[in-house]
């Protein structure tokens, strides 16, 4: 009984040290983050009040990382973001009922002018999250899987349907490549994944992929699982799939490489960056809305095509004061060399480079 | 509220009856338990028929798919019937044996530990079949399927080809049925234990043996105990929104092909799944889809109402 009970008390002990460390390391996570923060981010050093976005979930790891940094520099300042989902954040921001919306495709046409209406003036609208969508793979004994974008959409069209066909011979040569039959794996929720893949696909084999170009998926009768996870565990469970997730989760599976120019390319946040930087601009949405028309059929072998970038849409002027400094303070630390790296560690995104940064930052600096 | 709650029937012979305060509001609060459900079920079905008119009224180019609502929402019925007919094919005669086996068959102490089992099965999660049935059942099932393929590929049913990972119809059925495997077994249990020991010694007396037995007497008395487990199971497998989830590879299709990976996906998950990114007309779609499955339902519950006051007066019970 006696040392029973002693043991007891130990593990108490132990439990309660353990529960003061945690508690310590806390204060030290808060304090670093604030010293680091108020160092980097001078001009806009203490702003409080609460502003709320809503929208698209692939924002949703970087969105957490970049409130965890901001509110560590600026203690007073609440941020609330609700990941329902690029076209609910459009919405619900058309409506006033949040400041700032995440977005995985820019705003235009109609919701464009809704929009504006909204703000009373020009929206701010910029790129804050860019990622390389892999296309993954599992095939045992072929490892290193080259596809021209042609061939990418057959297989998705279920067009091809061995992975021996000639199509797949050609873009792979020397390699041995078996009768398994091919089962594409695809999302079977909506997805800003989805939309920019099959836009990738309609932009850059055109004539093998006949589809419209939607957050679902249009080919009926695929594997279609839920959400980037499931279709990553249902690639390594099954043989001979193929399907499409964001680069930073898609570890541990084949990614095959897409033929840009005459080279083919691996997915790299590198080269999602540089596809943004070589893409242009849509000049629909007023002299601060940076919406981009990626380039997807790029010759540029630096840049890789399939790449997903996120928006943050917000307005140009709110009649709140605090409201104006708080959403400009907090969008100028998303696009800071700190924010898109914590973006970066946090949810496996690329970076924006300088020239995009230079671009942009005049936009954010607007609002008032 | 001193006098026992026994004392009525014999202290009190007049013809008038004494209501007493808690009478009063145990009757009051009864009928209000019961008014609410009403207001209830009243209150949904209104929410989604009003919710669901812009589907009906919007052109088919602004749909989801951009064709006819009927087109979009028929092969949702047709998974969400589907998956519901497996599970109950499987499910119901699988209860109907174990609750034999726990009132007729084993001995009592093993009997209660097995119903109590059995009973537990209904306390876990449906997300916890969901991840169960993608993880363990599918990859599992996957010889399996290969082996129907081969030799009954012939049954359209069979028709392959096998699914890559195991996703399908036959796997979402088999998971579904585990998933209403306790509610019917619950309640043909209690059906069977209420049968009357002198139906069954008679039946015994006159030399049936212990299955002839079950088979003259049990059976027949427990027969709308049974119609209503499984249609409680059917509500649940009608309704099954994780696991199918989850499980299925479905997309906008009808086919009875039970082991391939296209699939119809049934009308729970896909408002699951199509939800969060949905604006606009495409909500009042879903909502729509959901009033269809509401109806289905009601449908279901009302035949099996139908079908036990039928068979009321041959049971033997009441």
């Amino acid at each position: 009984m006696k040392t029973m009970r002693q043991k007891r008390a130990r593990i108490a002990a132990v439990g309660l040290a353990a529960g003061g460390a945690i508690v310590l390391a806390g204060c030290g996570a808060a304090n670093e983050g604030s010293s680091a923060g108020g160092a980097s981010s001078a001009p806009s050093s203490n702003v409080s009040g609460t502003i709320s976005g809503a929208g698209a979930s692939t924002q949703q790891a970087a969105t957490q990382a970049w409130v965890a940094g901001f509110t560590g520099s600026n203690p007073d300042a609440t941020i609330n973001y609700d990941p329902s989902g690029s076209g609910a954040g459009r919405t619900q921001f058309i409506a006033g009922g949040v400041d700032w919306a995440g977005s995985d495709a820019y705003i235009k046409g109609d919701e464009l002018g809704k929009a504006q209406q909204r703000c009373g003036g020009d929206i701010v609208e910029i790129p804050v999250y860019v990622s390389p969508i892999a296309v993954v793979y599992n095939l045992p004994g072929v490892d290193n899987l080259q596809l021209s974008p042609s061939t990418l959409a057959k297989i998705f069209d279920k067009k091809i349907t061995t992975w021996n066909d000639p199509a797949i011979a050609a873009d792979n040569p020397g390699v041995n490549l078996p009768s398994t039959a091919i089962a594409p794996v695809n999302r079977s929720d909506k997805s800003g994944t989805t939309q920019n893949f099959a836009d990738y696909l309609k932009a850059a084999a055109g004539a093998d992929w006949p589809y419209d170009v939607s957050d679902s998926w249009p080919v009926q009768g695929g594997e279609a699982a839920q959400g980037t996870s499931g279709v990553v565990g249902a690639v390594k469970a099954g043989q001979g799939t193929i399907g499409y997730a964001d680069e930073s989760q898609a570890q541990g599976l084949g990614q095959a490489k897409i033929k840009v120019g005459d080279q083919y390319v691996g997915p790299t946040p590198d080269g999602a960056a540089k596809l943004l930087e070589s893409s242009e601009r849509v000049s629909e949405g007023g002299p601060h809305a940076f919406a981009y028309k990626l380039n997807r059929t790029v010759t540029d072998s630096s840049a890789y095509p399939i790449s997903l970038v996120s928006y943050a849409i917000a307005c140009s002027k709110y009649t709140d004061a605090a409201k104006s400094g708080l959403v400009k303070a907090y969008l100028n630390y998303v696009i800071s060399p700190e924010g898109q790296q914590a973006a970066q560690q946090a949810a496996g995104s690329a970076p924006l480079t300088d020239a995009i940064r230079q671009q942009i930052t005049p936009a954010v600096s607007s609002i008032a | 509220m001193s006098a026992p709650t026994t004392t009525p029937a014999t202290a009190t012979p007049s013809t008038k009856p004494v209501r007493q305060l808690g009478d009063r509001i145990f009757a009051g609060s009864a009928t209000g338990a019961g008014v609410l459900i009403l207001i209830v079920l009243a209150g949904v079905a209104v929410f989604l028929i009003a919710q669901a008119i812009p589907a009906f009224t919007a052109s088919p180019e602004e749909l989801p798919g951009g064709r006819n609502l009927a087109v979009y929402i028929g092969p949702l019925v047709f998974g969400t019937l589907l998956s519901a007919l497996i599970a109950l094919l499987i499910a119901t005669p699988l209860a109907v044996a174990v609750a034999l086996f726990i009132t007729h068959y084993a001995p009592r102490r093993l009997a209660q530990g097995l119903g109590y089992v059995v009973d537990l099965l209904a306390a876990v999660p449906s997300i916890v079949y969901g991840l169960w049935g993608v993880a363990v059942l599918a990859p599992a099932s996957l010889p399996f399927m290969t082996r129907l393929q081969d030799y009954l590929g012939w049954i359209p049913l069979f028709a392959g080809p096998v699914s890559a990972t195991g996703r399908t119809m036959l796997v979402v059925g088999v998971t579904l049925a585990v998933m209403i495997l306790p509610i019917i077994t619950a309640v043909s249990r209690e059906v069977f234990l209420q049968t009357p020991k002198l139906h069954e010694e008679a039946a015994l007396a006159l030399g049936a043996t212990r299955w002839e037995m079950i088979r003259m007497a049990v059976l027949p008395f427990g027969r709308s105990g049974i119609i209503s487990g499984a249609m409680l199971g059917l509500g649940r497998a009608l309704g099954e929104t994780m696991a199918v989830a989850i499980i299925l590879s479905g997309s906008g299709i009808v086919t009875f092909n039970l082991i391939s990976s296209s699939n119809p996906s049934s009308i729970a998950a896909n408002i699951a799944l199509q939800f969060p990114d949905s604006t606009g007309v495409a909500v009042n779609t879903l909502i729509a889809s959901g009033l269809v499955l509401f109806v289905i339902t009601l449908l279901v519950n009302s035949i099996a109402r139908w079908i036990i006051n039928r068979r009321r007066e041959f049971s033997g019970a009441n």
